[in-house]
């Protein structure tokens, strides 16, 4: 059997949160993995310590598992737009590129100096804007651009789509005093609003082609003021992008351009990396998929990996019976045995972190001994755990209940999942079917038909925003399937949004967290996704996020042509 | 002749009817739409009031008479609309991928027809020879074999042997480049999807022009002919093979239609932005307009791929005749 090395350098990064203090942020990965023991820890030394020179020129050819359906960030939500049109926008601000990892790490892009700090009892924030930034058409922007982008998402006029419009309900109105000054008063203080503005989706728009070409033209035009230019889409297949050569971060892109090529297969994507069609994949790869392209370029591939802001979710209907009787609930949950699912499901799907209802390492999520400690199904010792599963069941009067179990017709990591919750639940005498649905009669199944048992759903959010994104749990959230309503967690929530304390957002958080997971167990979590990604190691400067959606802008990465040359050739 | 033609002609029409209304029924059993798709299908919030704006937008929400009755004014006036996902007009969508589908579709069926006919007559030829029986074999194999599959092991062999004799994997690219702009490029991508398909479906031509041949060799004429001391190659290329192409020209012609919309596994294997791969996409993303409009080209070019093998018929066999 081929042995391979693994050699892991672990950087505990610390950094300057958006709370004003130092917070060790969660670990990032940086995984160089070499064909052979003898040369892989001498190469991932090498490769990892040498301090290297950035490079102009290239051409980066990234594989999208996706196509695109428009090119207005403002309603779209798939990586299969973000990935090929993102690097034609700037942001008003961003998750630090050179920090990604970071879930509180926030810098400008077009505002300039620090993020602000806000003033008036947290319900104004000014931002100063940057001078001399050109739309790709050679407008120049201002601080009006800012507004009606803002203005667009939040309070877009009648008819007009925003898919972002609950992220901002804080905003109260935005205020232009001069073309470099855009200032955001908010209705009450919010932990939310910061990173809300962040999220790669708020591609800042011109003022001038909105008000001239109406709030639907960026659906199918593009002119933004990143750090590519789009030069061309050819539906189905490729998008590709020229360097900007007035980008206002000097010195950036390195690259001359890129290309997104659109493979829906993810064999096709891991070959074409393989075969030297392609030099990068930025959603993830499963763990055999990583093995396999190690095995077989050896020094030639670079792994990064992370924890990822996505996580499975078990949602009961509770209104189908037995799943109104919160003990069914929290009988499934302590019938799964997370931790070693962790360390079994983590070698062949992308899930790995236990974690309650907050991206764990943020600093509003709870701790893993605070899980362990507080929450049904999250204690060490699973015979105690199935054991009480077994005596709420008897209870209630379902010791030999028998459902069927909603699942996305998706293999990773929906369906491996879903497999792996079936032969939990057997253990404490549950009989359980999977009823597998493509995606859009899944949603429809979900939302509309409501027939479902149990079912399988997911959360995926960019950057990582905890307070809003725990509104998942909330059965007025609007993306809660499981059919309940709850006085109490309505009522920690509206509490939770309108503070600005921090230590506050936290105690806040933990009781939510204990009345979805313990007390209702209206839902539970199975386990984090874990975020792989293999490229060829000639790709330089790019850092791995928490979230597939985030640092895409492409402007820090450029290519080692001497080792582009050894690997690919030409 | 004429008349005949005109009659065939005007036949499309009612079968051009029947698949509309049928696939229109069909994608609408489907619970669920490319609203709720687009703006909830990654997990994320999806704002209702949203939801419902692209569904008036598209139309989804009309009584399905009303969508029914826009749908056949569009049918009728040639207008395909435009495609629910993309917003790009759907002639558009299927105008770019054409060109790419039809290249393999060529390809494989020139492909297909370069390996079946020699092997089936050389088959039937030999019959119960050993010839015969790797013949048999080979195409036995070819049907055994889905040509996705074929496909998969042909990029393996490709990445493996590459990297064992240069060094380096190399895979066919995944970016289609015309045939007019770098012939290389083109060829270097299609011609293993060809390959793929090209063998699946020789073996089906292959088997039929065997039976075809065998059948026809068993003639009085031929027995005639080589009563009077006609050399056999004589006899079969020129006597018996014509004759047995009646039912392989049916074969191939309806192989080729397949070909030009049914590549749908093999397309997503090398990656291909054909047909094929976009009937996958329309049909997963609930884009009615686009799914709708491929179907009915599909049923098309099945339909004039059968009145041209009618009309080949008569060339092949001048006993036939059209009233």
């Amino acid at each position: 059997m081929a042995v391979h090395s693994d050699t892991r350098f672990e950087a505990n990064a610390a950094s300057t949160d958006m709370f004003g203090k130092e917070t060790t942020v969660m670990k990032q990965r940086l995984t160089r993995l070499a064909g052979a023991v003898a040369f892989g820890a001498a190469l991932a030394v090498g490769a990892g310590a040498q301090a290297a020179t950035p490079e102009y020129g290239g051409e980066l050819r990234v594989v999208v598992g996706s196509d695109i359906p428009s090119y207005d960030g403002h309603i779209e939500s798939t990586f299969g737009m973000i990935h090929p049109i993102r690097p034609f926008y700037s942001l008003l601000i961003r998750i630090n590129p050179d920090n990604p990892s970071s879930p509180t790490d926030f810098v400008c892009d077009l505002c300039v100096g620090a993020v602000p700090e806000p003033t008036n009892d947290g319900k104004t924030y000014t931002f100063k804007i940057r001078k001399g930034v050109k739309f790709q058409d050679g407008q120049i922007l201002t601080s009006a651009d800012i507004k009606a982008t803002f203005d667009k998402l939040f309070a877009p006029p009648e008819g007009i789509a925003s898919n972002r419009k609950a992220y901002f309900a804080m905003i109260d109105r935005i205020e232009t005093p001069d073309d470099e000054t855009v200032v955001f008063q908010l209705k009450f203080p919010s932990g939310t609003f910061i990173p809300s503005i962040a999220m790669p989706f708020n591609f800042v728009y011109s003022k001038k082609d909105l008000e001239t070409n109406g709030y639907t033209w960026h659906q199918t035009n593009i002119n933004g003021t990143g750090p590519f230019r789009f030069a061309e889409h050819i539906q189905g297949s490729h998008v590709k992008g020229v360097k900007n050569p007035d980008y206002y971060h000097k010195g950036m892109p390195y690259l001359d351009g890129y290309t997104s090529i659109i493979a829906p297969k993810m064999s096709v994507r891991l070959q074409a990396i393989r075969g030297g069609q392609a030099d990068i994949e930025f959603r993830g790869f499963p763990p055999k998929a990583r093995d396999d392209l190690v095995k077989a370029l050896g020094d030639k591939i670079t792994v990064q990996e992370s924890d990822w802001n996505c996580v499975l979710i078990v949602t009961p209907n509770h209104k189908m019976k037995p799943f109104d009787d919160p003990r069914v609930r929290r009988a499934l949950s302590l019938a799964v045995d997370r931790y070693s699912g962790s360390e079994y499901l983590s070698k062949i799907a992308i899930v790995k972190t236990v974690g309650g209802v907050g991206f764990p390492g943020h600093p509003l999520a709870s701790s893993p001994e605070y899980l362990e400690k507080n929450i049904a199904g999250y204690g060490r010792d699973i015979e105690a755990n199935r054991a009480e599963a077994k005596r709420l069941l008897k209870e209630a009067g379902q010791e030999n209940l028998k459902f069927t179990l909603h699942n996305r017709g998706v293999d990773q990591p929906y369906k491996v999942v879903g497999t792996w919750l079936i032969d939990q639940w057997k253990h404490v005498g549950l009989n359980v079917e999977q009823w597998v649905q493509p995606s859009t009669p899944f949603y429809a199944t979900l939302r509309k038909q409501k027939d479902f048992q149990v079912s399988l759903d997911f959360n995926c959010q960019a950057v990582v925003n905890p307070i809003a994104d725990i509104s998942k749990f909330l059965p007025s959230g609007g993306a809660n399937y499981a059919e309940f309503e709850d006085a109490e967690l309505e009522s920690i929530y509206k509490e939770l949004l309108k503070t600005g304390d921090v230590k506050k957002q936290k105690e806040l958080v933990q009781k939510y967290e204990k009345r979805v997971l313990d007390d209702l167990t209206s839902q539970f979590i199975t386990l984090w996704w874990y975020k792989i990604n293999p490229y060829r190691s000639y790709v330089n400067g790019w850092k791995i996020a928490p979230s597939h959606y985030l640092n895409q802008s492409l402007e820090n990465i450029w290519i080692d042509k001497a080792e582009y040359k050894r690997q690919v050739g030409g | 002749m004429y008349s005949y033609i005109v009659k065939r002609l005007l036949m499309l029409l009612p079968t051009l009817i029947g698949a509309a209304i049928l696939i229109f029924i069909l994608l609408r059993l489907v619970p669920g739409d490319v609203c709720d798709l687009k703006f909830g299908g990654e997990g994320s919030y999806a704002d209702p009031e949203q939801i419902r704006q692209c569904q008036d937008r598209l139309g989804i929400s009309n009584p399905f008479y009303i969508q029914f009755w826009d749908y056949m004014v569009g049918f009728f006036t040639l207008d395909l609309g435009v495609s629910m996902w993309t917003n790009q007009p759907v002639g558009y969508e299927i105008a770019i991928r054409f060109e790419l589908s039809l290249q393999v579709a060529i390809m494989a069926t020139l492909t297909s027809v370069v390996i079946a006919l020699p092997l089936g007559v050389i088959s039937a030829a030999k019959q119960n020879t050993m010839v015969d029986y790797v013949v048999r074999a080979f195409s036995i194999a070819g049907i055994a074999m889905p040509s996705f599959w074929l496909g998969i092991l042909i990029i393996l062999g490709l990445l493996i042997t590459t990297q064992a004799w240069f060094g380096r994997s190399w895979m066919p690219p995944i970016i289609y480049t015309p045939i007019w702009v770098d012939p290389v490029a083109n060829l270097s991508q299609l011609i293993w999807p060809a390959l793929a398909t090209g063998y699946r479906y020789s073996a089906v031509a292959t088997r039929m022009t065997r039976s075809a041949m065998l059948e026809v060799l068993r003639e009085d004429y031929v027995r005639t002919a080589r009563a009077k001391g006609l050399m056999e190659k004589v006899i079969v290329n020129k006597h018996a093979l014509k004759n047995a192409m009646l039912p392989v020209v049916t074969i191939i012609g309806i192989e080729f239609a397949f070909l030009m919309g049914g590549l749908v596994v093999t397309e997503q294997v090398f990656n291909l932005n054909g047909l094929g791969k976009l009937f996958v996409a329309a049909v997963s993303q609930s884009d009615y307009t686009l799914t709708q409009a491929l179907v009915m080209l599909v049923v098309t070019i099945f339909v004039l791929m059968n009145f041209l093998v009618d009309m080949l018929y008569a060339w092949l066999d001048p006993r036939i005749r059209y009233s």
